[in-house]
């Protein structure tokens, strides 16, 4: 019974500090940031046209313009103030529409793996046949349908990606339900809702959280497509997909134009992905 | 002695699904077979057969977690064997149960403390941390245990966990379903008799799962022989042991590893 050995695994909690977490981190808050207090950071408004000023180019290069530092498109936009704002639209879509995939996508999972049967039934050929469509093709049909707009956008990712979380959530229920931990909660007088919330749902926590993060990258991406054929916002609105899709024609005489928005996007998708894994390992109990 | 439990012509199967046609019913494979038995209030009572025997099956009708297709379990003189699940439930705090793998049914997210005294909280019995403590004072585990998870333990702290929580609740009966086959062998010994020393001191009625008939002559009153879904032994251990009625138990008999001294063998170099 001696309790010498036990107290080891709290000790690693201290070890090296993990890039994983926060490397991507550090980016998504860059990120947020600007978001918020893009008013304050941006240098020039990202819709104010200057024809005297198009395609000035970055600061490092002959003949670039003071204050313009990551130079302007073939507008005279800025590139830098309209990154800025492109911020804003790529979190608030890949905020909301995850976090509504993932609530509807995960209480779908918890549902059919831990009931299973008829509800399993359903929801299973239900998530069958949604992915039977292609994605991207579904999202463009649903924003035909609905109209352009930040709304509809969300709305799009929402609907088609709560199946990712469906099937995951779903599988781990399944192994999760056949602990015994389960049947002890039962014996301690849980109804089955309370076991699955507060038995099954904890260990399950973590494969959430890395889908959700996942999730996010996908829904920038996503966001980014649809703009990119013109099927988000107003093409007057600053998103990344958008400048994308203008600075593509301009790639050999304004290739910054494209390549800075692609950057950030790459970016950002890269520590949505990776943060998820380095979530996973520092909230898992086991694993440290 | 009064019985705590009245089962009569117990019978349980489960859908064969392997043998599953393509289309109609699963064929079902017998797992109770039929067995009528009494399990006295107070004693310790040991059932016993090899695997596939039928015995967690049954232990896990008697605090059911499972519903048999036909027969009656009288608990107390009140038939529980097809209760709903609402209706079991004010009946779940006498019919508690320590299991066979202590990493599987404490829950890794929870920490001790918790995994103790959430049980007590819904039965209205305390279910604080000082509540969990006190329980695991009763089965010798110091009051730094409550803030550590289960993975944090070592296989005879974990079982011990899993006893402290069955008796925080106070139950008038407990499973055991193979508690120390996990263990080696010095933990065996003291969980063991831990568990022999609760259920004497708090008037528990025991029944205990085991493939192990010389764990089952040190810690029971009685003892069921169980063999392919019925009953093939009962009585008294000491009665059973002596003069074994069917050639399952004179088999499981045999097979307890005996010490075989070698006159002398400790005087050679």
């Amino acid at each position: 019974m001696a309790d010498t050995t036990t107290s080891a695994p709290r000790a690693r909690r201290i070890g090296p500090v993990n890039l994983r977490l926060w490397l991507p981190l550090l980016w998504i808050a860059l990120v947020i940031a600007a978001a918020i207090f893009a008013p304050l950071l941006a240098p020039h408004d990202p819709l104010e046209q200057d024809l005297m000023l198009e395609r000035l180019p970055p600061w490092f290069i002959a003949g670039s313009e003071p204050g313009y530092w990551l130079g302007t498109d073939s507008l005279g936009r800025d590139v830098l103030s309209r990154m800025i704002y492109g911020a804003r639209i790529a979190l608030i879509v890949s905020f909301t529409a995850a976090l509504a995939a993932c609530v509807v996508g995960t209480a779908m999972g918890l549902i059919a793996g831990f009931y299973g049967g008829w509800w399993d039934r359903v929801i299973s050929r239900l998530v069958d046949i949604w992915m039977a469509f292609p994605p991207v093709l579904f999202a463009v049909l649903l924003v035909a349908v609905l109209g352009t707009g930040l709304g509809s956008v969300i709305l799009a990712i929402a609907v088609i990606d709560w199946t990712r979380f469906a099937r995951v959530i779903r599988a781990e229920t399944m192994v999760q339900a056949r602990m015994d931990y389960v049947d002890s909660a039962r014996i301690g007088g849980a109804r089955r809702m309370t076991a699955l919330i507060s038995e099954i749902l904890p260990n399950i926590l973590p494969s959430v959280i890395a889908l959700l993060t996942l999730e996010m990258g996908i829904a920038v991406i996503v966001e980014a497509i649809l703009s990119f054929v013109n099927l988000s916002i107003s093409s007057d609105d600053p998103t990344w997909g958008a400048m994308i899709a203008e600075g593509r024609g301009a790639i050999h005489f304004a290739w910054w134009v494209l390549l800075f928005p692609l950057i950030s996007l790459f970016l950002t998708v890269l520590s949505f992905s990776t943060l998820g894994e380095g979530l996973k390992r520092h909230f898992d109990p086991v694993l440290q | 002695m009064s019985a705590l439990f009245s089962v009569r012509d117990l019978r349980l199967s489960f859908p064969d699904r392997a043998h599953k046609p393509l289309f109609g019913a699963a064929p079902r494979n017998e797992v109770l077979k039929g067995f009528s038995l009494d399990i006295p209030e107070g004693q310790i009572t040991g059932i016993v057969g090899e695997s596939g025997s039928g015995k967690s099956t049954f232990g896990r009708v008697l605090v059911r977690l499972l519903e048999p297709d036909s027969g009656q379990v009288l608990f107390d003189g009140q038939e529980i064997g097809h209760l709903g699940e609402a209706a079991l439930r004010p009946l779940r705090r006498d019919l508690q149960m320590i299991f066979q793998d202590p990493m599987s049914s404490l829950n890794p997210r929870h920490r001790v403390w918790r995994i103790i005294s959430q049980p007590m909280k819904r039965y209205g019995r305390g279910g604080t941390k000082s509540d969990a403590i006190a329980a695991l004072d009763k089965v010798g585990l110091p009051p730094a245990f409550a803030e550590r998870y289960p993975h944090e333990l070592s296989g005879g702290q974990r079982q011990r966990v899993g006893i402290a929580r069955a008796i925080a609740l106070e139950p008038r009966f407990i499973l055991a379903d193979e508690i120390v086959s996990g263990l080696d062998v010095s933990s065996q010994a003291q969980v063991l008799s831990l568990l022999k020393d609760l259920a004497r001191d708090m008037g528990l009625t025991v029944a205990f799962i085991s493939h192990d008939l010389s764990v089952i002559r040190h810690l029971c009153d009685n003892v069921i022989v169980l063999n392919h879904g019925e009953i093939v032994d009962h009585g008294p251990v000491a009665e059973v042991f002596e003069r074994p009625s069917s050639e399952i138990t004179k088999t499981l008999l045999s097979a307890i590893p005996l010490p075989e001294l070698d006159a002398g063998w400790f005087d050679e170099p």
